[in-house]
């Protein structure tokens, strides 16, 4: 029978197929966090054209700003502004500090996350210090911006967003050459 | 046996409808309207699946009884029906659209993203919480950790147990009531989950990514749960205590612990004795180190190193508070300095070097600390 | 029947018995004794893993830490659950299914005998590797069988490297042994065993075979993932460098929840073979079955998301996750009323396969019923990561998955075997274990309701009585199961001879060769009647 005999390659060939879309799921999911914010993922650099967007000044959306070291991290990190109240349309600047507590030379990476999730699709970042790594000798200080804005077609209803920064020490990652040294 | 009664009486109420079990015996109606609208699926769920169980059951028992060989039945010979295999497969059909509607309706009310009227942040720690308290001037937050306060002793059976065994912290959150609290939950190592059941909420905490669930509570009380996602060694005794009191109450509590914690960040500037030393050090570490090093310095080794007589604990001082302060990464030693003060960390190390034979001779002050963090 | 071995006369030079001493097993390439090594082997990890469940029920007994630390206990759980699913219940399914197939569809051998030979022979060092890291400084896998990043990678303890060996090794064993069966039913059927033909334990086996092959290979994509996480400093799960840990949830239930079905639509087959035999009845709704246990099959592949409610997802994402789910009760439903149709004006009989089988559609439609309530979402926040959900699998996975193939050892041994095990004996067994069964897992369900979480070594006091209930009930099923091994022993060593057709009610190509089959079967295809087809 000569069907019997392709049966096992053709089965061999799905299980290979299958072991790939294993792998493709990882580009597909960041896809999807991309595109619904799912995880609270913030998209990538927004270029704010002022032709194009409208301030709402009918409503006032609060922005509040969280700031954290992910386990093993000693630096100082906060948010100046603590939280901020902004039109939606309207472009903003948050400012964050900070210092690298240790001896050592650390690499650093700022991973945002938005809650709702819901309202990540319409939180905007023209500027922020997490497309960057930052590299901070011993002792030294930094006063990093992050300029924003929400678009004014977040659903009326939904008046109070969170964005949260939190800094993880990727000198080991950094060292390794897996990830380029942004900074 | 009085178990087997609760149990029986449990369930044959169950079976008559009434809707009233024994507490530790079903989920609690818990005290927001999203716990009571969980309740009144889960009863409603439940019974119908009763329902189900009582009908094919019965039909089954039925058969059983009477179509045996034993009994001189006969087998018929039919092997199908499409009647019968329609209707069985549209009815639960039904049944399951007449179940996920209130689901659904349930769901949209928990995802209601509108304002609130107080942010906490809650991030789990191996194996503690954080809760911050965000006000919009920042100045106004506040920050502690809550950690179990049941004793080793009660665990290891050495003594006994009190009322809320594992269902107990040093210092619960506190939130009012009659007010929207957003919960902004996060990790700072590995996934936790935050949960309180009597408030219908549950949510990972995972670190690098902020979940919201919010809660609007009704009745004063004092509200528990427990970590709910495997965390590593201690995920089961890192519990969650809240305090629900109302709006004025929460407004002394709140200025109290905010002037308390001036106060303590104030340790960081006095001199203490050797004694004095000694004794915040043995409660900071009941607090945070006793779960991993032992309360007789031992550890766990490998995995947890003893203190008593480790090179570090007896060795390099500014070593032995570098590794206080800044933890060691991949493990579950955590960074210190960001969790405690100078005088705490002081202390802590203070008592490390003087306890279970361990004899450094040396004093450490709250300054040690802050010259070696701001030498660099 | 003549309860006489006959010697197979039909081919001639062909004809060989099995070789003497151990290289019979080391080397055979025959389907039986492939067979039963896999059973064997599956034996002996379902006593390790009972093993550790008892350390776990022991401590648990009482509130407070008596007989191991809570690293241990972690241990205890992860290694529990991982030789459970991959080392007890698969295994027994495949030997199940190399003993049977070939014999069911009237083909000689399966299709791949050499490659069949190295899948089972894997599968020893796979577990080695394994239970070796509890001896290990350090310790083994601690992280929960469903060993989330980053517990699973950062925080890990180095003896993570020889668990993705061991969970690769257990793929590789997997997919080859679905090859084989896929190539075995499709090509190798005795002519006029069409598809809609064969009995429904094979059909249960081909779709569980494609499933195997669609999901292990993305089980090997995760694991691999995070040994490149672990030793390569990739960032696939690290957040730090662009990573997200929820990612590798994602993926691994992916796997996962298919995986579930894995474990069960082959015991659906095997209650489908037996319930008839019993009923002395032919199944109700054969076209239906199959076509139930396909749809199953589908919707096991877009529910996945279901056991992450807590993880936070967008409102459409937990809808639509809900309501798949929740379909999925549909064919199950389908089935189990077939069950019980088939039962219906029969003229039963209950051997112990036939008791087993019972307690089986029983006690699977009360885990079916615990699914279905954990598919509400609102609710979910509720039993999530409880012992609610503890109770729910268990119900699902020990008196369904497992009472399915003590079913299928009790109706098929005398085949194997050539002797009847003692029904005094089998019933004994059968009443141990289900008490033994209800009196462990249905109290969880309570404990679970009142918050009790999963995982933890220790517990507080409110749910004392239900623990101990629990825990009283686990030695009651673990030893009853030691007493299981007593009478296949005995059946085995000085059972009564079995006639061929074994069961008065059976049908099907197995029970028309001698009682022990043959080491070599249908050499010749045979003739497929009308009443040896389907049921």
């Amino acid at each position: 029978m000569t069907t019997g005999r392709s049966t096992p390659w053709k089965l061999l060939a799905l299980v290979v197929g299958m072991f790939g879309f294993g792998f493709a799921l990882v580009p597909m999911y960041d896809m999807l966090c991309e595109v619904t914010g799912l995880g609270g993922r913030t998209g990538d650099l927004y270029v704010y054209d002022p032709a194009k967007v409208s301030p709402d000044e009918s409503r006032l959306v609060k922005v509040t700003f969280l700031t954290n070291v992910n386990d093993g991290m000693t630096w100082e990190f906060r948010s100046e502004q603590g939280s901020v109240r902004v039109h939606p349309g309207e472009l903003s600047e948050a400012k964050f500090f900070v210092r690298n507590t240790t001896d050592r030379v650390m690499v650093a990476q700022a991973v945002p996350s938005l809650a709702p999730g819901s309202a990540a699709e319409y939180f905007h970042k023209t500027e922020c210090f997490c497309f960057t790594r930052q590299v901070l000798e011993p002792g030294q200080s930094l006063e990093m911006p992050m300029r924003f804005f929400v678009s004014p077609d977040l659903p009326r209803g939904q008046d109070s967003i969170s964005l949260s920064y939190t800094l993880f020490d990727v000198t080991q990652l950094a060292a390794d050459g897996q990830i380029a040294t942004g900074a | 046996m009085n178990l087997l009664m609760r149990v029986l009486v449990g369930v044959s109420i169950a079976g008559c409808a009434s809707g009233v079990w024994a507490d530790d015996l079903n989920l609690t109606p818990g005290a927001t309207a999203i716990s009571h609208d969980q309740y009144g699926l889960h009863m409603l769920v439940l019974y119908i699946c009763i329902a189900i169980g009582i009908v094919v059951f019965s039909v089954m028992g039925y058969s059983m009884y009477t179509h045996r060989k034993s009994q001189g039945a006969v087998a018929a010979h039919f092997h199908d029906n499409t009647r019968l295999e329609i209707l069985w497969t549209i009815i639960p059909a039904l049944i399951l659209v007449g179940m996920a509607y209130p689901a659904t309706v349930t769901l949209i009310k928990m995802y209601d993203t509108g304002g609130e009227d107080l942010i906490v942040e809650v991030r789990g720690y191996q194996w503690k919480w954080q809760y911050k308290y965000l006000d919009e001037d920042h100045k106004n937050a506040l920050s502690f950790f809550s950690n179990l306060s049941t004793s080793q002793d009660e665990i290891h059976n050495r003594a006994p147990k009190g009322e809320f065994y594992l269902l107990e912290v040093d210092k619960p959150l506190v939130i009012p009531t009659k007010k929207k609290v957003r919960f902004l939950i996060t990790g700072n190592d590995v996934i936790h989950a935050f949960s309180v059941p009597d408030f219908g909420i549950k949510r990972d905490a995972i670190p690098g990514i902020l979940n919201d669930v919010w809660a609007y509570v009704d009745e004063p009380g004092v509200y528990r749960g427990q970590c709910s996602e495997l965390c590593g060694k201690d995920h089961g005794f890192m519990p969650i205590v809240v305090n629900a009191v109302p709006e004025d109450e929460y407004n002394t509590w709140y200025a109290k612990e905010q002037a308390a914690y001036a106060e303590r960040e104030k340790m960081a500037s006095q001199t203490f004795t050797a004694e004095q030393l000694m004794t915040l050090g043995e409660q900071v570490y009941t607090t945070n180190c006793v779960a991993c090093h032992q309360a007789n310095g031992q550890g766990v080794p490998p995995v947890f190193p003893a203190l008593a007589g480790s090179k570090i604990a007896t060795g390099d001082r500014a070593e032995h508070i570098h590794r206080v302060y800044s933890g060691v990464a991949g493990t579950a030693m955590q960074a210190f300095g960001t969790q405690l003060n100078a005088a705490e960390i002081a202390a802590v190390v203070h008592y490390e070097r003087h306890s279970w034979g361990n004899n450094a001779n040396d004093v450490t002050q709250p300054i040690d600390v802050l010259n070696l963090v701001s030498a660099q | 029947m003549s309860a006489v071995i006959e010697h197979h006369d039909d081919h001639g030079d062909h004809d060989h018995g099995p070789a003497k001493g151990i290289t019979r097993w080391l080397f055979t390439t025959n389907h039986k004794d492939i067979g039963t090594l896999y059973l064997w082997f599956s034996f002996t990890m379902f006593l390790i893993g009972g093993c550790l469940a008892l350390v776990i029920r022991a401590e648990l007994f009482q509130p407070g830490l008596q007989f191991v630390d809570p690293a241990f206990f972690n241990q205890m759980t992860t290694n529990h659950g991982l030789i459970m699913v991959f080392g007890a219940i698969m295994p027994a399914m495949v030997g199940l299914a190399n003993w049977l197939i070939p014999m069911m569809i009237g083909a000689p051998d399966m299709a791949l005998p050499r490659l069949n030979n190295l899948s089972f022979w894997i599968l020893p060092f796979a577990f080695g590797l394994l239970i070796s890291t509890l001896f290990m400084e350090g310790g083994g896998p601690n992280f929960g069988w469903t060993f989330y990043a980053p517990l699973s990678t950062t925080y890990a303890p180095s003896t993570v490297t020889f668990f993705i060996f061991g969970v690769h090794m257990m793929g590789a064993s997997s997919i080859m042994g679905s090859i084989n069966i896929i190539a075995t039913i499709l090509n190798m059927r005795a002519p006029g065993m069409t598809l809609m033909k064969m009995p429904l334990f094979v059909w249960t086996w081909l779709i569980t075979a494609y499933l195997l092959l669609a999901v292990m290979p993305v089980l090997a994509g995760v694991v691999t993932m995070m040994l490149f996480d672990v030793h390569f400093h990739t960032s696939f799960f690290n957040a730090a460098g662009g990573g997200d840990p929820v990612m590798f949830q994602h993926i691994f239930w992916f796997f996962g929840h298919p995986e579930v079905y894995i474990m069960i639509l082959p015991a659906f087959g095997v209650v489908s073979q037996i319930i008839p035999t019993f009923a002395r009845k032919p199944l109700f709704g054969y076209d239906s079955m199959v076509y139930a246990v396909a749809s199953i099959a589908f919707l096991s592949f877009i529910v996945w998301a279901h056991h992450m409610f807590t993880v936070g997802m967008p409102l459409a994402g937990q809808l639509f996750f809900m309501y798949a789910t929740m379909l999925i009760a549909v064919p199950t439903g389908v089935k189990v009323f077939n069950w019980v149709a088939t039962m219906w004006r029969g003229s039963m009989t209950f051997e112990t396969p036939m008791l087993f089988s019972i307690a089986f559609v029983i006690l699977f439609t009360i885990g079916g019923f615990s699914g279905l309530m954990l598919a509400m979402t609102p609710v979910d926040f509720r039993y999530q990561d409880t012992y609610f959900v503890v109770a729910h699998f268990h119900y699902v996975l020990v008196p369904g998955s497992l009472f399915g193939i003590i079913a299928a050892v009790y109706y098929w041994l005398p085949k194997w075997c050539g002797r009847m095990y003692d029904e005094s004996l089998g019933k004994l067994h059968f009443w141990l274990s289900f008490i033994g069964v209800n009196v462990t897992f249905f109290p969880q369900h309570f404990s679970g309701l009142a918050g009790m979480p999963r995982r933890v070594p220790d517990y507080a006091l409110q749910f004392a009585d239900f623990n101990m209930l629990s825990s009283i009930g686990a030695f009651i099923f673990g030893f009853s199961q030691v007493f299981f091994l007593f009478v296949v022993i005995k059946t085995i060593r000085s059972g009564k001879p079995a006639t061929a057709r074994v069961w008065d009610g059976a049908h099907g190509l197995e029970w028309t060769v001698p009682s022990p089959a043959p080491y070599h079967t249908f050499t010749h295809p045979p003739v497929v009647t009308e009443a040896e087809a389907h049921s």
